[in-house]
């Protein structure tokens, strides 16, 4: 039993982790706190639902909702970050939270405020293992969620790309100086960023098989809390957080009520703050924008 | 007045009221985004007082005004250890649990919600509203406005000029606090029902979105976007289902072309430099 409710909060973990890595990956670099993210996450999951409504095959959905999730992330670059580059560093936030409005309404008006069934992509099979109840879809997600992290922390580690971007999250005029060109990098993450997040919405959509124009807001918000308490900037603190935040829901669910959720999952978030505001992996702020 | 017409101006006025519980903490520098926590506290505080013990509402709306403000100032000395991006989201934390409590006390009826007995009708929630706004326009005149400026602008100068940044930051927080109490308080009173649901993040949010769209930078900003706030969504109505999107494309070019919002210190003076111009 315990095991199983184990399995159950890894497998949400692992999508919370996908969306605290994109909004590490925005605020770690470029000091922003992207709130559109939460609404690249239901594009993510609703425009896959659309697309495969509209007869498409459901790989070609997929692809055609991270298509669309990476398009609306460099119109949030666009008008949100770059035009506020210079103003009040609440600015963006601002901007960005009109982006999650936006995309929220807009999905409202074409397919209604109610849940959509997803269908079942992959087949109903469930692997039984001593007891253990363990669904295909999970492990496909768990295992896209851990190689894309596993990847990404290799990409910015050993590639020449991701030192640019490290140089660029460490100081920008520094970065600058040394010849990255930053205007074209920035839009370039926002798209790897709008990516994972939208990635994480499909993996939610496939598993729990409903989507719905709100989806984004309860795992966005979620993503931001293992954001912080793995320590913002950290991709590996955010594998760690968006587990911890995973288990945490699903245990409380289990043991006390689905009701003491938030009490949980904030409570936790704000015992770190105040503790530790680096979060577990982070290193102490330097410097900070907002 | 017409039924509806009472009912957007009730809105407005709770906005408002909302907005200048934002605005305060944010003069200082800092980001509330719990601000919904607080007025859950507010409007809980006032909702059990006259319902339990029968207070009347001129009793019970400070108590549950002060209430909200002084859990402001016990979470405040740990939360305002954190800056800028920890501290927004450390609000943001706060405002999420506080909902969440109260969402599983049976006391108040727990996700079922609360129904109360006093009833504040809508011109006593107007008289509250105006009352926010003039003692804000009187607070802008004093000195703790500069302190504030001060503290925002930059804490360090500030601390060597003799200013107590620590003791500014946790006024700033717990009165906004109340603010927020004072007009949660108001809200269970009027709609004669309070639910824990309805003190979530988006609220929290929204009530940010309309002080930096009016601008941060003045007194009288909150109060344009409160206004903008309430009273655009209602003249887009035609749109039916469009509105809000037709409204959030708004609000992200409006930021796109001006970004520090509708009012700013600049527009003040510029009106007075060409008044000054025009009687030498």
């Amino acid at each position: 039993m315990l095991t199983q409710q184990i399995i159950n909060g890894l497998m949400l973990g692992a999508i919370y982790m996908l969306v605290a890595v994109a909004f590490t990956l925005a605020i770690g670099v470029l000091n922003f706190l992207n709130f559109s993210l939460p609404g690249l996450f239901m594009v993510g999951g609703m425009a896959t639902y659309g697309f495969i409504r509209i007869g498409w095959p459901w790989f070609f959905a997929i692809g055609g909702a991270l298509f669309l999730a990476a398009l609306v992330s460099l119109l949030v670059e666009r008008l949100a970050y770059r035009r506020g580059e210079g103003a009040e560093a609440d600015v963006p936030l601002v901007s960005s939270l009109g982006f999650l409005v936006l995309l929220e309404n807009l999905m409202l008006v074409q397919y209604g405020s109610d849940q959509q069934a997803f269908p079942a992509l992959l087949p109903d099979m469930n692997l039984r293992v001593g007891g253990l109840v363990i669904g295909i879809a999970q492990i496909i997600s768990l295992a896209i969620s851990v190689i894309l992290v596993a990847w990404l922390s290799w990409f910015l580690k050993r590639t020449n790309a991701g030192r640019r971007i490290r140089t660029v999250a460490e100081n920008r005029e520094t970065a600058q100086l040394l010849g990255v060109n930053i205007r074209r990098l920035v839009p370039q993450l926002f798209v790897a960023s709008a990516l994972l997040a939208a990635v994480g919405g499909v993996l939610f959509a496939v598993n729990y098989q409903q989507v719905s124009p709100w989806m984004g807001e309860g795992p966005g918000f979620k993503g931001v809390a293992a954001m912080i308490i793995g320590g913002m900037g950290s991709i590996w603190g955010s594998v760690i957080g968006g587990l911890l935040i995973g288990f945490a829901e699903v245990l409380s669910i289990t043991f006390i009520g689905a009701d003491v959720v938030n009490i949980t999952v904030y409570g936790l978030l704000l015992l770190i703050l105040i503790v530790r505001p680096q979060g577990l992996l982070g290193k102490p702020p330097a410097r900070e924008k907002l | 007045m017409s039924g509806y017409l009472t009912g957007v101006l009730v809105v407005l006025a709770f906005n408002v009221i909302a907005a200048y519980a934002v605005y305060l903490p944010m003069a200082a520098g800092q980001l509330n985004l719990g601000i919904a926590g607080f007025m859950a506290i507010g409007a809980y505080g006032a909702a059990f007082l006259t319902n339990e013990y029968g207070w009347s509402m001129l009793a019970a709306v400070p108590v549950a005004s002060a209430a909200a403000g002084l859990v402001g100032l016990v979470i405040g000395f740990p939360v305002l250890r954190t800056h800028g991006i920890y501290l927004a989201l450390a609000t943001f934390a706060l405002g999420q649990v506080i909902a969440a409590v109260f969402l599983n006390l049976e006391v108040v009826g727990g996700a079922a919600g609360y129904t109360l007995s006093a009833y504040a009708g809508p011109y006593v929630v107007f008289a509250a509203a105006i009352g926010v706004v003039l003692v804000m326009l009187y607070l802008s005149r004093t000195r703790f406005a500069l302190y504030l400026t001060a503290v925002k602008s930059d804490p360090t100068v500030a601390d060597l000029m003799g200013i107590s940044v620590r003791g500014v930051q946790v006024a700033a927080f717990a009165l906004g606090a109340m603010v927020a109490g004072f007009g949660g308080a108001f809200y269970a009173l009027h709609y004669n029902f309070v639910e824990a649901q309805h003190f979530n993040v988006l609220l929290s949010v929204f009530t940010v979105l309309y002080v930096l769209f009016g601008g941060a930078q003045t007194v009288w900003g909150p109060l344009a976007g409160a206004m903008f706030f309430t009273l655009a969504p209602e003249a887009l109505r035609f749109g039916e289902q469009w509105r809000y999107a037709i409204f959030a494309l708004f609000i992200i070019l409006f930021m796109a072309i001006r970004p520090q919002g509708l009012i700013t210190t600049s527009l003040f003076q510029g009106f007075r430099r060409r008044s000054n111009e025009a009687s030498p």
